[in-house]
């Protein structure tokens, strides 16, 4: 798209931009850092990642004075107005992934010690999965790439796929053995915190989508997250 | 509607309400002035009771599309228009018509508010008084009062109807102008930048006056502010070099234009 006539507009609209681009880097550092955390049950990491989130919680509020004031300076109309709203949810988004990777951080304290190996690489194949729909979605923002938006939205039914059996498989050696009914619960909190994960990165593909076409994705999002509904007897 | 030459009554007719209805057509309409081509083959259907905000850069034609409405574009000099503008089915450009009485039934606000200097009173009686629509003094004083009413400004200069009109502030004088088109009973009010001499409250208590009276009225107003175009009409043209680019809805206009010439025109990246 051309330049607008007052330059300095274009420069609050990158600097919207660049703030996005910025946070939605230290998202994907945090959460990186976090499933490193976990899996390794390195807590010295995981305080550096709860400690990371103020950053993130700073960006926020900073893309939501910019954006008010550039509503207020510039009155946009049309893609630039979507372009300052969207900017508000998707940093939203992000800032709840950076939560979501902060509370599985701080988990690695409480199973540091008791817990076999094994059980953690579901989490950790959840994870790569949710760091790379974040990945590619951040991408596609950049890019205003409403096709890779569409095609990230898609595939979070693998995410909610991997959550139903690392779901079974948890509640299974809990059954097998009561003691690993701790470590077990906060791993299942860890890997629901992926799953959200995922689902702050269909919330992010819809903006982009409406930001590019001006209307919101029409079609229903498949979702396979059965957990809800599974029943303990059934698994039993 | 009849298009019969008592049009001064007609508006008298009652009209229902939140019904639109196309009051104005015009197809293939090129206005020259001179050599130079103003308008090009535009066509363009005007619904009645609503509010048609035309938009665009200077010299994109909607001033002077606006003035072939009431014919004000015969009073200029090598201006010259072709093709059909109908309103009420009637075509303004034919032989027979009297434009005088075409000019009551399409009242005009401009841009500077230009009240005769005369008393407030003789401002808006003027008009009834030469086109005859009172019938006694007791008549004249009614439509008076009304259309001071109608145009929100009664409360504030009935104690003084017999002082000058141009006594009044900028955006009295201008709803005193407003007035004075309403006090003829038009059927259409051609609004051309009505609040660009006001102060922002006084525009925004003409976009209130117009958001009040536009059920009766079929409303176009051109303004070089696209918030106010976006505020103040229920329908939007954005012209372009003589060009119609885009009509339509203005809630669509203003979040997703149809046309990259439109869009780059509402946000501002034009030339």
């Amino acid at each position: 798209m051309s330049d607008h006539t007052v330059k300095s507009y274009d420069d609050d609209l990158a600097s919207l931009k660049q703030m996005l681009a910025q946070m939605g880097g230290l998202a994907e550092e945090q959460l990186a850092n976090a499933i490193d955390a976990i899996a390794k049950r390195d807590t010295r990491l995981a305080d550096i990642v709860i400690a990371g989130d103020e950053k993130i919680d700073a960006l926020e509020q900073q893309i939501e004075e910019k954006s008010i004031l550039t509503i207020a300076k510039r009155q946009p109309m049309a893609q630039d107005l979507r372009q300052i709203i969207v900017a508000i949810r998707i940093s939203a988004d992000l800032e709840r992934i950076g939560d979501l990777a902060k509370n599985t951080a701080k988990r690695t304290h409480a199973i540091s010690e008791q817990m076999p190996r094994k059980l953690v690489s579901g989490l950790t194949r959840m994870g790569n999965l949710a760091q790379e729909q974040l990945k590619n979605i951040l991408d596609a923002y950049a890019r205003n790439d409403a096709d890779k938006a569409i095609s990230v939205w898609r595939s979070d039914e693998d995410i909610d796929a991997l959550y139903n059996s690392i779901f079974r498989e948890l509640l299974t050696y809990m059954m097998e053995d009561p003691r690993m009914i701790g470590p077990c619960t906060h791993l299942l909190f860890g890997t629901k915190n992926m799953e959200r994960i995922g689902d702050h990165t269909t919330n992010i593909a819809e903006n982009i989508y409406f930001l590019v076409h001006g209307k919101a994705i029409i079609e229903e999002r498949p979702k396979k997250d059965s957990t809800s509904t599974t029943n303990y007897n059934l698994i039993k | 509607m009849d298009a019969s030459p008592q049009m001064p009554t007609l508006s008298k007719v009652p009209r229902i309400l939140n019904e639109r209805e196309t009051k104005i057509v015009a197809s293939d309409v090129n206005v020259y002035y001179g050599e130079k081509q103003a308008i090009k083959n535009l066509s363009i259907d005007i619904p009645d009771r609503a509010v048609s905000a035309f938009i665009g850069p200077s010299g994109c034609g909607k001033s002077t599309f606006l003035r072939t409405i009431n014919r004000m574009n015969d009073t200029i000099d090598g201006c010259r228009v072709t093709g059909d503008i109908l309103v009420d089915g009637k075509n303004i450009y034919d032989r027979d018509l009297d434009v005088v009485q075409l000019r009551a039934r399409v009242g005009m606000v401009f841009q500077k508010p230009n009240p005769f200097p005369k008393s407030i009173f003789e401002n808006v009686a003027y008009g009834p008084r030469i086109h005859g629509i009172a019938k006694s003094k007791a008549d004249l004083e009614e439509i008076v009062v009304n259309s001071l009413k109608k145009a929100s400004l009664f409360e504030e200069v009935k104690d003084r109807l017999d002082h000058s009109g141009t006594s009044l502030s900028g955006g009295q004088q201008q709803r005193l102008c407003i007035a004075r088109a309403i006090a003829v009973n038009p059927e259409i009010i051609l609004m051309d930048e009505p609040c660009s001499a006001l102060d922002p409250i006084a525009s925004a208590r003409i976009e209130e006056l117009i958001d009040e009276i536009r059920q009766n009225y079929c409303i176009i107003i051109v303004t070089h502010s696209m918030q106010q175009a976006a505020r103040v009409s229920q329908l939007t043209a954005f012209f372009h070099l003589g060009d119609l680019v885009e009509f339509g809805d203005t809630d669509e206009m203003f979040t997703t234009p149809k046309d990259k010439r439109t869009q780059d025109y509402i946000t501002g990246r034009f030339g």
